[in-house]
């Protein structure tokens, strides 16, 4: 019989990032004994990764900034697909949010009055993301765990211990959620220090775990993003949606492998950078679509010309829009034109002399230099698509953030961050992720909180659930000779990578199912090596069940859907499509395991929100009935 | 690609061993990605932390050839092809297994530091602050948590009993992040410091500043400044002969006053006190010259045993009388 520890909590937050911080401070401040469960140590969550800033409509750089024009932004760069009730509130909250966080102790950059700065960034009408330089991602998270802290200290001089009302679980992981009937229940895992078990009693969860980059060859994300919050909400009864949409960067490091995934930014090309397949052709040439061939230049002399004279010459097809670039890169690398890593060069070096590509690009120089002894103004880059941030996720009420169910809601599960879905519709604007976080963590918080308050009883845990969890999370280490979960973890990036990746085709995709159901079974086989204290061969098998059930979502999604749009490019359908628009894709699991897609109506937007619109501009993406 | 040697430390609390490897380099690796390499096909279960890879989150920190180090910031072209690379876990904090340590330690003195107090009768969205002002907090608190800085300080590195009493350099910038915080509304920061966090161990030889990712600058711009606005109030030995050689606090406000005076020129007293200038500007030591791009073990930071010299290190004995700051009491 295993040894469980067993904690009892009112409000249990599984994620320590941004949204997950910012839940558990308002719970606790609900008078919640609330429980943080942190996959990492305290403080190290990819929030940190955030360099550009949190967009909160302000006003104080540009004063006809409000939340209108945010929320006009938002459902522009969402392609009019987001929930238009969570873009609404959060283009109302995020100032609020941002000021707050100046009480926690944040120092933003200021104004010259002052006030904190902001920032302008793509698909931002005025200035409007609040930054402290480019590391505004490791101030809020510091922020918050500060205030978290500083909650700490207040209890324990009431109460005398620090951990009276919220303690942190560093380095757990939670592997499964466990129900009373539709009803949550608790949370079960394990400690990664000892490999012991632990069982949370509670009967309200915030999930808060962020996104799913793991999934992929080629990801800006870390190790932790192995979509345990999209699983376990999954195998709770909750839906996902939206899972085809992910954002990719068409220029990310594939090689050296220090910096794979690290993202070039677009101003290499704009400064002159080329791309380059494996032959040293400049390739660009060859994949100018008809409706852009007015605007490009046709020839390399031409598009050289370009950098010092864009008066009298079309611009280099190095600059044609996100999706075009990396749909052509994608077609010289299955062509068997690219490099070995799976990428094209981008060539700078023998473009520009050293000093003005030092005077240009200094942060890039730097940071390839620091990290990977790659020295751009010598050598070419190797890039290649980037898996950066998925839109989709758990389907939420957008005001109480409460996971919805296929017949209603998971009684007290809650979502916030990037693991929910609908508030970035098809694709996300930049600075919109930071405050995403705080807005709807706090909501989740205060939910979650004000749900437990409506309970008569405390759900009670079945012991047969708790017994299949145990044997679950103890099943690779009792395989002997299992597969290698590491391979197994290669294998599925490169399903994902080649298959599901920023450019999709019918047959692809087709295929890619196929694949990911020899993996399921795979999976099931894995085993790991060594005991149970801190081993990471065991960490991964147990991650890789939740990778694989999220990827055959997004796989399945991005099937069905038969349109592009933001970040779901699809080769056969490649025109985006009013009546796709009217549709989210659902996703679910069976009893027995099977994931399960259904077409949603989005829901309709209320008439002063559409009336924030210039009629022509709406003609664009909604059909005719919509506009009647 | 070329196969090289390792030896890394495996093992837990109650003990462990140096394993030899030979793992594949790659042109432009890291350290972290070796570890990696010989998770995926060799040691499946060799424990190491990690997040973002890129330098910003503060996770995999080891002791790489004896240095306290990022090892995703640790490139393997900084070693010679046949040099043989050893990683440790790091040696302040109790090992739980092969690299990962506890550092529950850092925390524990997270929660004993006072928070920020936000200042009385300011709504949220009032606040106001010149950009000089943050600024100087800023610097602090662009710390990434890696504990590289208390693990390199050797007033706990080895000394198990003053880790009651001392909270780290990590906590040093923070209590000075928060006394420089334009609108933190406590005011004793420095004096909590002092007598709570254990600053008067510090006796500033800089392996902290040395050792920090971030490149904060830990000794000169956080605790020099706090030891000696500090010592107004308390006594500290080396603030005492700090002072008794320059005023730095005086050398600040007084930006014009003449910075060499020579023998033979006495300048007019006020006071009838000796013209004998303290505030002559004097070298600061020296670390120890970095070879290539390796940093010097830091125990062995500076290139003379004992302290530095009070005097500066650039100085030579005996000095020209003509440079001196000395006043014949006989003479008017």
């Amino acid at each position: 019989m295993e040894n469980i520890e067993k904690h009892e909590y009112d409000v249990v937050v599984i994620g320590a990032g941004g949204a997950g911080l910012r839940a558990a401070i308002e719970a606790r401040l609900a008078g919640k004994r609330t429980a943080i469960i942190s996959k990492s140590l305290f403080g190290k969550a990819h929030t940190v990764m955030a360099e550009g800033g949190a967009a909160a409509a302000m006003g104080n750089v540009n004063s006809n900034d409000n939340w209108m024009v945010h929320f006009r932004d938002t459902m522009r760069g969402g392609k009019f697909l987001n929930n238009f009730r969570m873009a609404e509130l959060h283009a109302k909250e995020a100032p609020d949010r941002i000021w707050e966080l100046e009480t926690y102790g944040a120092l933003f950059d200021r104004t010259k009055d002052g006030k904190i700065s902001q920032r302008n960034f793509g698909g931002h009408e005025y200035p409007r993301l609040a930054h402290v330089g480019d590391r505004t991602g490791l101030e809020l998270i510091r922020t918050l765990q500060q205030k978290i802290v500083s909650l700490q200290q207040e209890d324990k001089k009431a109460h005398g211990d620090y951990e009276a009302r919220i303690k942190v679980f560093a380095e757990t992981t939670i592997t499964e959620l466990l129900l009373d009937g539709d009803r949550i229940a608790g949370a079960f895992g394990y400690y990664r220090e000892s490999g012991n078990f632990v069982l949370f009693q509670a009967p309200a969860v915030v999930l808060a775990t962020g996104g799913v980059g793991k999934s992929y060859k080629v990801t800006s994300n870390s190790w932790e993003y192995t979509g345990d919050g999209h699983a376990l909400a999954l195998r709770a009864g909750a839906t996902l949606i939206n899972m085809e949409f992910l954002q990719f960067h068409p220029t990310g490091m594939v090689w050296p492998p220090s910096v794979k995934g690290i993202l070039v930014t677009e101003s290499v090309r704009g400064d002159g950078g080329i791309l380059k397949n494996s032959d040293g052709k400049r390739f660009m040439f060859d994949y100018v679509p008809d409706v852009f061939r007015k605007q490009y230049a046709e020839t390399p002399e031409e598009a050289d010309r370009w950098y010092t004279d864009p008066d009298n010459n079309r611009r280099p097809p190095e600059l044609l829009p996100r999706d075009e670039v990396a749909r052509a890169i994608n077609s010289e690398v299955k062509a068997g034109r690219g490099t070995k890593a799976g990428g094209v060069y981008l060539d700078i070096a023998s473009r520009r002399p050293a000093a003005e590509i030092l005077k240009r690009l200094p942060s890039m120089y730097h940071q390839f230099k620091e990290l990977a002894d790659v020295d751009i103004t010598k050598q070419p880059m190797e890039v290649g698509p980037t898996c950066h941030y998925v839109m989709g996720g758990v389907e939420v009420d957008p005001d109480t953030a409460a996971a919805l169910s296929v017949t209603g809601t998971v009684q007290g599960l809650f979502a916030a961050g990037e693991v929910s879905g609908g508030m970035h519709g098809s694709n996300r604007l930049g600075g919109n992720s930071l405050s995403d976080l705080l807005v709807f963590g706090k909501r989740a918080g205060e939910y979650a909180a004000a749900y437990t308050d409506s309970l008569e009883k405390r759900p009670a845990i079945a012991n047969a659930d708790l017994d299949a969890a145990v044997e679950t999370a103890l099943a690779p280490l009792n395989r002997a000779g299992g597969e290698n979960p590491y391979t197994l973890h290669h294998e599925l990036q490169q399903v994902m990578g080649d298959l599901v990746g920023i450019i999709r085709r019918k047959g692809e995709l087709e295929e890619s199912l196929a694949r990911l159901g020899e993996l399921k079974e795979r999976v099931a086989k894995v085993g790991a090596t060594g005991g149970r204290r801190y081993n990471p061969g065991w960490h991964l098998a147990l991650d890789l069940r939740n990778m694989l059930l999220v990827s055959e979502c997004t796989a399945m999604a991005a099937l069905e859907r038969e349109e592009s749009r933001g970040g779901h490019t699809r080769e056969d359908f490649p025109k985006m499509d009013a009546t796709w628009r009217k549709v989210n894709l659902v996703s679910s699991v069976a009893k027995t395991g099977e994931v399960d897609l259904t077409h949603k109506p989005i829901p309709v937007w209320r008439q002063d929100l559409l009336d924030l619109f210039e009629r022509s501009e709406l003609a664009k993406y909604l059909t005719e009935d919509e506009l009647a | 690609m070329t196969v090289r040697n390792f030896k890394v430390w495996r093992g837990d609390g109650s003990g462990g061993q140096l394993n030899d490897y030979q793992v594949e380099v790659n042109e432009g690796e890291v350290v972290l990605d070796i570890i990696h390499r010989l998770q995926a096909t060799q040691e499946p279960d060799l424990a190491c932390r990690w997040n973002c890879k890129a330098g910003k989150c503060g996770s995999c920190s080891m002791e790489i050839n004896g240095m306290p180090r990022l090892s995703c910031m640790t490139r393997m072209s900084t070693f010679e092809e046949d040099e043989t690379v050893t990683v440790t876990p790091l040696r302040t904090f109790p090992v739980i297994r092969d690299l990962v340590t506890d550092v529950s330690f850092n925390y524990e003195k997270a929660r004993e530091t006072p928070a920020f107090a936000p200042p009385a009768g300011v709504a949220p969205g009032e606040y106001r602050m010149k950009q000089v002002d943050v600024e100087r907090s800023q610097e602090f608190r662009k710390c990434i948590e890696c504990y590289l800085c208390q693990n390199t300080c050797h007033v706990v590195r080895d000394h198990e009993e003053n880790k009651k009493a001392f909270a780290g350099p990590r906590f040093f910038i923070r209590a000075a992040e928060l006394d420089m915080h334009p609108l933190d509304a406590k005011t004793d920061r420095k004096e909590y410091a002092q007598s709570a966090m254990g600053l008067g161990f510090c006796n500033i030889t800089k392996c902290c500043t040395e050792v920090c990712p971030e490149h904060i600058k830990i000794t000169d711009n956080a605790i020099i400044p706090m030891k000696e606005r500090v010592v107004d109030r308390r006594y500290d030995p080396l603030v005492w002969l700090g002072r008794k050689i320059m005023r730095r606090d005086e050398l600040e406000q007084e930006a014009v006053a003449v910075t060499t005076l020579h023998a033979g020129e006495p300048t007019p007293q006020p006071d009838g006190a000796a013209p004998i200038n303290w505030h002559r500007e004097i070298p600061a030591p020296q670390a120890a010259v970095a070879e290539g791009d390796k940093l010097p073990l830091n125990e062995v930071l500076s290139d003379r045993t004992g302290a530095s010299s009070p005097f500066g290190d650039e100085i030579e004995f005996p000095v020209d009388p003509a440079t001196l700051n000395y006043y014949h009491p006989d003479r008017d």
